[in-house]
Formats: structure tokens, sequence, C-alpha cells
């Protein structure tokens, strides 16, 4: 009985989740989407995609050699899950350039000044979007139409997406069951057939990485659900009052980036609230500043910008709103 | 045109300044506390360390305390010692304390060569978190851990880890004697000494209260609690309690007769000359002895 | 849909090797220690001498206030010392060492095999055998069981609830026993439930033991009161707490005891020592052990005299096996690893985990990525990541009030957390802490 023997507090048993197979398993759940924008945009999904993923990763890394000097930790996939995230919020003719800038704001700015992961408290994909949004207005909303693997990168021809062109005619006084011609049908858009951001366009891709999260137990239905629901809700209700001027629920859920951003983007873990009852209401939040930007706002589209204003009340949410404690309130029966 | 909405604009912008300013004003006199600007004064000849040696929170605390205090009784910075504590109170128009300098010493010496490892412990390094679950990677459930809580405690850079010995070692020179190690050490195991001259030290350097046979099983330079230095002592100062010695700096006259006495090492002398070869001695005694 | 608590939970993997190896009777070890604190409360005095000759079954410590229990000789033979030994706790603890000669017992055990069904006893009587005998909580919080048997004035119990869950994995020793003993068991159970002056007792097994559970259903209409039930398979639903939310879907008021809400929990095993004390005059000197680990040649269940090195247990089950790393005194969630392997059996030792060197090291800790995982799993809805954090950076008044003193210790939250967090490490510290503020809050 020579052996020394290890001690530790319990527990001795671990379970199999690391991060690095969570971050894994996001970046399995987006591939459905990677291959459909694949399909409708040709090569130019392609080129964005890659060089989001890569600088993303490059800049992580050089941060952590050179600025932190602590171990290198780009192999736990939270800046590949970052790049792909960035890369599906932007048009796939975007020129490499502006994807660059954009992933160092994600990383650098949004991710890294913070602490790193764990620590950011908005988005990184999100601001980097934002960031690219704000300073290349019209790079960022030239949307290439769906033509197939074959497309070019930048002489894809643009189109406006659905969201744009119910907001463009409906500001120009035209009503919605005369503008209902131009935006493609619900099936349509269920399968991704429109102009888009690459990654948000195909509702039905984006459905099957959010059953593989679900089953994976990689995310809670709680976040996802509470968005679209609050969202059709929301829509429905303004659809009851008039048809003519806001847009029905469906097209609200299909159209622009709400099932990529409630299903991949608002459950980001280090941004979003940590118990259910919170998840809740930040889902909610999100759903009613969605629309409330998209029927009133200047912005065709605004989950974005409902998800990093949701990002903000996060630490309040986490701090005040609390779970209830086994035991807390008697209740017998 | 352009003038009118650019005076409009000054005049406004100007107006709102000047009710701004008003209720500020008055919401500052509603709302103003007085404070004994002497406080401040206190505060700035204060070492700034903030490291709660006096027993406050920090040194603001600790100056409110001094110019409220009738009399200095048990009000001591420990970083400052008798000069700052003596202008504070030439400040104030009290009598100063006198504060015995002290520093921070180590009662444990057991060194992987000296105390083998048994176990492997594997859990967070905190010492806390082991000291709670069990007698630790040796067999000695009196001393150190070696995670290192008091060297994380220390906000003077007065100590740090020795890898190889497993224990953490204190710079005198650095030293306040703040206490925030003895605090943070969770087996009680660092103890604030009175500083002698050249910063001499004799002390006892074990904690380990168990009978001679297990103490000396885990730990071959812990104290048997044999008695043979209480014996040797000529002045009283050694006192055997818990089956340890201890040596009290009041009465020690540093003649170190006891250091060659101790049959297992544990009572170290510091920073004292070599002995001259023609006294009996073990002169091996300073250089088996890696914590200084 | 089978019974279990709503919130939280894992499913770490089950492996119980020895679910199908029937228990044996381990020889008499050469010599014992016998720790005078082996369950929660004060150590008992002890009233040998050095060079006394005691007998199996004797008292060798007695109880000291309500909250302790007397301690017997497990052995037969001479005091050789009283003198400190390291125990599951980690630390040295006062201990009687006996030197084993023969095996005599004291005249008024009844060693026989009849199982006797019939209570001849008192509520009163069967309390103080009870405390007689030294039986504790054998589910391993070793609890006295005549101190959870007082009902005090003013409280009422009106179900007994036994656990046979053994949610942890690898143990099987209640598994065993419930199968082998189930008539016993039964019978221990009337007689607790006679203590309490209940009509009625639920036994809940968790599901991975259907054969327990058809077993003890098959004898249950011979005892009035007692039905068994299924439970869905769930750690940690062998908490008190929990298996009485799953049994009777009562929750028990944060800070109170079960009997507030007018129940009881009592182990089978301890459901089985009662049977045995009472209707046999047999003290808790022996037990049920599970020896197992998958490098172990021989893995089995054992029962085993109080006080039996950990040594002798595995050399029984085929020698310590090279690849070794860690030694565990019950299961791997709760369990405590020990340091070496004279550490002796005590009444709270439920089994013996063997874990090779590449499972018996930590995760790497890496950043809270703030998945909620922790949340999801804490049976009672604790936020682990939160009390972690505040017991490392010794905020224990805020942890206070995020309720840190609730925690059970379950594990699920370090079981589950991604990144390997310590988090029970930190929250078991701040727990203690916090405690320890409390009581000499209510000092003043």
């Amino acid at each position: 009985m020579n052996n020394i023997l290890t001690v530790s507090p319990s527990p001795h048993a671990h379970g199999k989740e690391t991060t690095q197979k969570l971050m894994f398993g996001v970046v399995i759940a987006l591939l459905p989407a990677l291959f459909s924008s694949i399909f409708y945009f040709g090569y130019g999904a392609v080129i964005v995609t890659v060089s989001s993923v890569l600088s993303c990763l490059i800049f992580e890394f050089l941060i952590q050699r050179f600025i932190f000097r602590k171990p290198i930790t780009i192999t736990d996939g939270s800046a590949l899950v970052t790049g792909l995230l960035l890369a599906f919020n932007v048009p796939s003719n975007l020129p490499v350039f502006i994807v660059v800038i954009g992933s160092f704001v994600a990383i650098a700015i949004a991710k890294m000044t913070f602490g790193g992961l764990g620590n950011n408290p908005f988005n990184p994909a999100l601001v980097g979007r934002v960031f690219m949004l704000i300073s290349f207005p019209v790079q960022m909303t030239s949307w290439p139409v769906p033509a197939g693997l074959n497309t070019g990168y930048t002489d894809a021809v643009t189109g406006a997406t659905p969201l744009a062109i119910i907001k463009e005619g409906l500001k120009n006084g035209e009503s919605l069951s005369q503008l209902v011609t131009q935006i493609p049908t619900p099936a349509q858009m269920f399968l991704g057939n429109m102009g888009g951001s690459l990654g948000e366009v195909a509702a039905a891709a984006l459905l099957i990485g959010f059953v593989f999260l679900l089953i994976r137990r990689i995310i809670t239905w709680h976040i996802p659900v509470s968005v679209l629901g609050s969202i059709f809700i929301f829509t429905l209700i303004l659809w009851l009052i008039n048809p003519e001027k806001y847009a029905d629920p469906l097209f609200h859920l299909l159209a622009g980036g709400v099932l990529l951003g409630a299903i991949f983007m608002a459950t980001d873990y280090v941004t979003s609230p940590m118990n259910p009852k919170s998840m809740l209401i930040y889902g909610i939040g999100i759903g009613i500043i969605t629309v409330i930007i998209r029927v009133w706002g200047a912005y065709p589209e605004g989950v974005s910008f409902a998800i990093l204003i949701m990002n903000a009340f996060v630490p309040l949410m986490n701090a005040y709103i609390k779970p209830k404690r086994f035991g807390e309130e008697v209740k017998n029966g | 045109m352009m003038s009118s909405t650019v005076l409009i604009t000054i005049i406004s912008l100007s107006l709102l300044a000047l009710i701004s300013a008003v209720i500020l004003y008055f919401i500052a006199r509603k709302f103003m506390v007085f404070e004994d600007p002497r406080i401040d004064e206190v505060q700035a000849m204060l070492p700034a360390a903030n490291c709660g040696g006096c027993g406050f929170a920090g040194c603001r605390n600790f100056a409110e305390a001094l110019v409220n205090a009738e009399s200095f009784d048990k009000l001591i910075c420990p970083v400052g010692g008798t000069e700052i504590m003596g202008s504070v109170a030439n400040f104030l128009g009290k009598e100063a304390p006198l504060v015995d300098p002290a520093v921070a010493v180590l009662l444990c010496n057991g060194t992987p060569e000296f105390r083998p490892r048994t176990s492997v412990y594997t859990g967070p390094a905190d010492c806390r978190i082991l000291h709670n679950l069990y007698t630790g990677e040796t067999d000695c459930g009196y001393g150190c851990l070696g995670k290192g809580d008091c060297v994380r405690a220390c906000t003077f850079d007065a100590m740090y880890m020795n890898a190889e010995a497993g224990l953490p070692v204190i710079i005198d020179e650095k030293c306040v004697a703040c206490g925030a190690c003895v605090k943070a050490c969770p087996r009680n195991i660092i103890e604030l000494r009175k500083r002698a001259k050249k910063d001499r030290k004799i002390y006892v350097s074990c904690s380990n209260c168990d009978k001679g046979g297990p103490a000396r099983r885990a730990c071959k330079v812990a104290c048997i609690a044999c008695g043979k230095c209480v014996k040797v002592c000529k002045f009283d100062a050694i006192t055997i309690e818990n089956n340890l010695a201890y040596i009290d700096v009041k009465k020690c006259t540093f003649c170190r007769k006891c250091v060659t006495e101790c049959p297992t090492n544990c009572i170290l002398e510091i920073n004292f000359p070599p002995r001259k070869p023609s006294v009996e001695v073990q002169t091996e005694v300073l250089s088996d002895n890696p914590v200084v | 849909m089978l019974k279990t608590f709503p919130t939280g939970g894992v499913h770490p993997p089950e492996n119980k090797l020895t679910a199908d190896a029937t228990i044996e009777c381990l020889p008499v070890p050469q010599g014992v220690a016998i720790p005078v604190l082996q369950h929660i409360g004060s150590p008992s005095v002890v009233v040998v001498n050095k060079g006394d000759y005691v007998k199996t079954g004797q008292v060798i410590a007695q109880s000291k206030g309500f909250v302790s229990t007397n301690i017997h000789s497990s052995v037969s033979g001479k005091v050789n010392r009283i003198d400190s030994i390291i125990d599951a706790t980690g630390y040295k603890q006062t201990a009687v060492f006996i030197e084993t000669e023969g095996d005599e017992w004291i005249d008024t055990i009844k060693r026989d095999k009849d199982i006797i069904t019939e209570i001849k006893l008192s509520s009163d009587e069967i309390i103080r055998k009870c405390l007689e005998s030294g039986i504790v909580g054998l589910g391993g919080a070793t609890f006295p069981t005549h101190v959870k048997l007082t009902v005090p004035s003013g409280k009422k119990c009106d179900i007994l609830l036994v656990n046979g869950v053994e949610c942890e994995p690898y143990l099987t020793a209640d598994h065993r026993l419930m199968l082998e003993k189930g008539e016993e068991i039964l019978t221990g159970v009337e007689l607790l439930m006679k203590a309490l002056n209940v009509e009625r007792a639920m036994i809940g097994i968790e599901a991975n033991k259907q054969d327990a559970v058809s077993h003890l259903t098959r004898l249950a209409p011979l005892f009035p009161g007692i039905s068994v039930h299924a439970l869905k398979v769930k750690y940690p639903q062998g908490a008190e707490k929990q298996l009485i939310k799953a049994l009777i879907n009562r929750e028990v008021p944060s800070g109170r005891l079960p009997l507030d809400v007018g129940t009881v929990v009592q182990n089978v095993g301890t459901a089985f020592a009662v049977y045995e004390a009472v209707q046999k005059n047999k003290p808790l000197i022996e037990r049920v052990v599970t020896v197992t680990g998958r490098s172990l040649s021989k893995p089995g269940n054992y029962l085993v005299r109080i006080g039996t090195p950990v040594a002798r247990l595995i050399e029984a089950s085929g020698g310590l096996p090279e690849d070794t790393g860690k030694i565990i005194l019950g299961g791997p969630l709760m369990g405590k690893a020990i340091s070496n392997t004279e550490v002796p059996v005590t009444k709270g030792t439920s089994g013996i985990v063997l874990l090779p060197g590449n499972e018996s090291g930590r995760m790497e800790i890496s950043r809270c990525i703030r998945c909620a995982k922790c949340i999801e799993a804490c049976a009672l809805n604790l936020e682990a990541y939160l009390l972690m954090t505040l017991s490392e950076k010794g905020l224990f008044e805020r942890a206070e009030r995020e309720r840190i003193t609730d925690c059970m210790e379950c594990g699920s939250c370090s079981y589950t957390c991604p990144a390997g967090r310590p988090l029970l490490d930190y929250i078991r510290l701040g727990k203690t802490t916090v405690m320890k503020m409390v009581r000499e809050r209510a000092m003043k």
C-alpha cells in the first residue's frame, strides 16, 4: 500500500460537459444555417464566414499572447462561435476589410477589454455587427438576392430585405396589400429564399439548430420561446388593429434576424440572465423592443439593438430577480 | 434666422445651467454633513495603506477614531509605528503610545525534507478549504498547508511562497506587522513577535500540539515538548503548554542556549553572527533552516 | 409517471457494479479502532480502560448529552490503548483500539437467524433501545436515531418515510440489504412507526432497483400501513428534503426539520439496525459496506465490524489495485476522500469507492461562462455561481442573505459545471463561516 492517495473535497465525480464541448455544440447547431446560406449566396458566404472566423481567432490569440500574457484559450471555441455569428449577421457580399474591422471590434473591444470570456456585458458579435452597421451603412445594407451556389462574391445582384421593402413602402404611403406582391411568400421565407444577412434567412435550418441545442441541453427553451412568443403576440395585436398598416405575426417571425437572434444571439451564455424567471423577462423585453424598432423606429430591423439593450439589464436582473428557493414559501398538500 | 437660433440656444442652455446651479446649491446646503476638518489632516499623516492592521476598516476610519478618541490606548498604527503615531498625537494634543515594532514569524518549519508528504491534495489552492477538509498533505494537523492564503493577504509584498519548501517566507524589511496574514491563516501559525535589534529572532518554529511520538512521526523538526529548552533557559522565558514550547520575547535574552539544546532543531536563531567554533555547537543549525 | 422532486438534479453514471453481489460476512479483524465520535453531536465518553477485556457488543463509550449515543465494542479482546487516529473526518479523533481475542459476544444478544415480527415493546421502550444500542442514521448523516424518534411536544408526525433511494453512484449496500433482509427491514419500519405513533409509512426506492421494489412490494401486505414506491432515478433524491417532496409533496421550509411538516425520514439500513437492536438485542456493531471500484478484482458488499481498517476491506475485495488514485468513504458525490487506508469503518461508512488515478484529479478550472447550469442543477434553486463568488471574496453577510446555509452540499453544481469551477468547495467554506457567524450572533 505505497500509493500516495489523492485527496480533495467532494464531489469526486464530474459530468462530461466542458466549456469546449458546449461551444462546439453551438457550432454544430449553426452548421445547417451555414450550409443553407452557402446554398443561397454561394462563394460570398464562404469568404465572409472564413474571414470572420479566422480574424476573430487571430485577434483573440494576439491579445491573449501579447497583452494578457496569460494561457491562450482560443481552443475553447468561444471566438469561433463569435466569428460564425458575426458572419451570420452581415450580407454575403461584404468586403473582407469590413469583416476584419467588425471582428476586431467584436473580439478586442466588446470581449477582451472586459477581461475575455465570461466577463463581457454585451454580446461581442452583435457589438461588432452594430459597429459595422453604423460605420458602413451602405455596404451593410446591400443585400444580395439568393442566386444559388455559383453566385459571385462582389458582383452579386442586390435587393432589399422584406422588412426594408415594407418599411420603405409604408413610408411612401403604400398599404400592405399593395406591398404583399413584392415580399416573398411565407414558404419562401421559411426556406430562406429571400434577401438578408447570410445566416438569418433560412428559418428551417435555424430551427433544426434550435432543436439540436435543446436536445443537447446546451440552452433551455426560456429565452427563444419568450422572444418569439412576445413578438408573435405583440405583432398579432397590431395586425388585428390594422392589417393594412401592420404586417402579420408570421411575417415578423420569419423575416429578418428574429430566429437567429432568438435562438443563437440572445441565448449567449455570458450576456443572458442566469435564472429562468429573468430569462423570460429578458426574452419578452427583446421581443417588445424588436417590434417597436421595426414598426416605429428608423431601422427596418431591430433584433440586434433589442438584444444589446436587454444585455445591459442582465446584471441588474441577476442581482434582483431571484429564483424561488426550495423551502422559501411553505406550501403543503 | 441663423443668429436667432444660436441666440435662443445660448440663452436657454444658460438658463438651464443657472437653475441647476441654484438647485445644486440648496441641496448641498441641506444635506451638508459637518465633519471635523482634523480628520482629513490626520488621514493625510497616516500611511494610506488601508491594511486594516489597526483594526479599523481603513485609514479614514482610523483617523476618525483617533480624532474622536479620549486617549490613544489601543489605537496603534502598526505600519506607521511610534514616529507617525507621535506626530498624530502631537497634532491632536494627546499622549502618543509606545509602539513596539513587531514582525510576523511563521511557526512552522516543515519542509518536505522533514515533513514527508503523505497524500496529494487536488482541490482549490486555498488554505481555508484544505484546513476544513483534513490534516493536509502531511500527517501534521497543525502545520503550514502551503497554499498561500497569507501571501495573498499581504498588501505590502512582504511575503512570498517558497515553492521548494512549500512554506511562505516573510521579508523582515517589508513586514509592517499589520496582522493581515495572521488573520488569513486558518491554522493560526503566524505570530507577530516584537522586533529585536538587528532583527534577531529566536523562536520555536512549530505549532504541533500532538504528543512527542505522533509529532515526531509527522515531522522531524516538530516540537516534541521534551522540556530540554525549559531546563536550559536561565530566564524562565520558555514555557510548555499543549505539548508545545513557547519563548517569551520579553524575557528572552538571546543567549541561544535553547537552540543548541533542542533535539529536533525546531528552535530557530535568525540574523545572528555565526557561532564561534570553540563553543560546542551544531553549526548546521542555521543552514538547516530555509525559512529566514 | 414515477415520482421525483421537481427542481434541479443531475444524472451521474450509476456504476452500480456490485448490485448482484450478495452480502458477505467479513471475518473478524485482528484489531479495530473505534472512534468515540461516529455520529453528529457530542462525543461519547470512554468507559473502558487500557488493558480491560471487552466482549463483542459491550458498551465502551457512553452517550453524553441528548444528541449523542452509545458506542459498543465490535470485537472481543483487550483494550490495547486509547489513542487518536485519523478517521473519515480527516483529523485525529480519540479512538479505542481493541486487539481481538476470539469472538465472545455478550449473552443478551440473540444470534439465531429467526425473524421476529411480533412487536412487544412500547414506543418509549423502542426509543430507549435505540439509544442503548447506539443506533444512528446509517444513510451517512449519522444523526442519532433516538433523537429523531423523539417528537417534541407541540409537533406532530403523521407519516414515516423510509429512504431506500441510494442515489449515489457505485453504492449498493442498501439495495442488497433490501433484497436480502426485506422482512427484517419491514419489521424495523413497523418498530419505527410504533415509536413515532404513526399509522403510515412509505418506502421510496429509485426505479433502478426494480428487484428491490418488487421484493418489498410483495412483502409489504404482511405489514400494515407500509407502502413501497418506485421513484425516478435522479440525484440527489436521497436527500431528506428532496425525498419528502418527491414522496408526499411537502416542502420543508428553509432552516427547519422534516418534523415541521409532520414527517420523519429514516434510512432502510437504520430500519434494519433498529430491528436488530429491538428484536435481537444486538447493538450497532456491524454494518453493510459496499467496496467497489472498476479496477478492483472482487468488488462486493460486506457485513463489516465497526472499526475495521479500510485496508482489510480492500484486501478482501482483491487487494489495492495498482492504479488507485483516490479512496472515498461514501459515494463519489458526497463521500470523503481519505489519505491513508488505516482509517476505520464507522457507523456512517456506507461504501468505499476506489477511483483510478486518472479520475482522481479535478478538471482544470477555467472562467465562469455564466451558462447557469449550476442553477439548473441545484435541487434547492440556489445560485451556486453567486454563492461561490461571495464566499471567495469573503462577502459572507450577503451570502447569508442568498441562503448559503440552505445548501446541503450534494455537489450537483460542481458536478455539472462545464468550466470545472470549485463551486461546492467555496460554498462549503462560506456555509461553515456563515454558520459560525450565526452561532456567534445567537450567543450575544
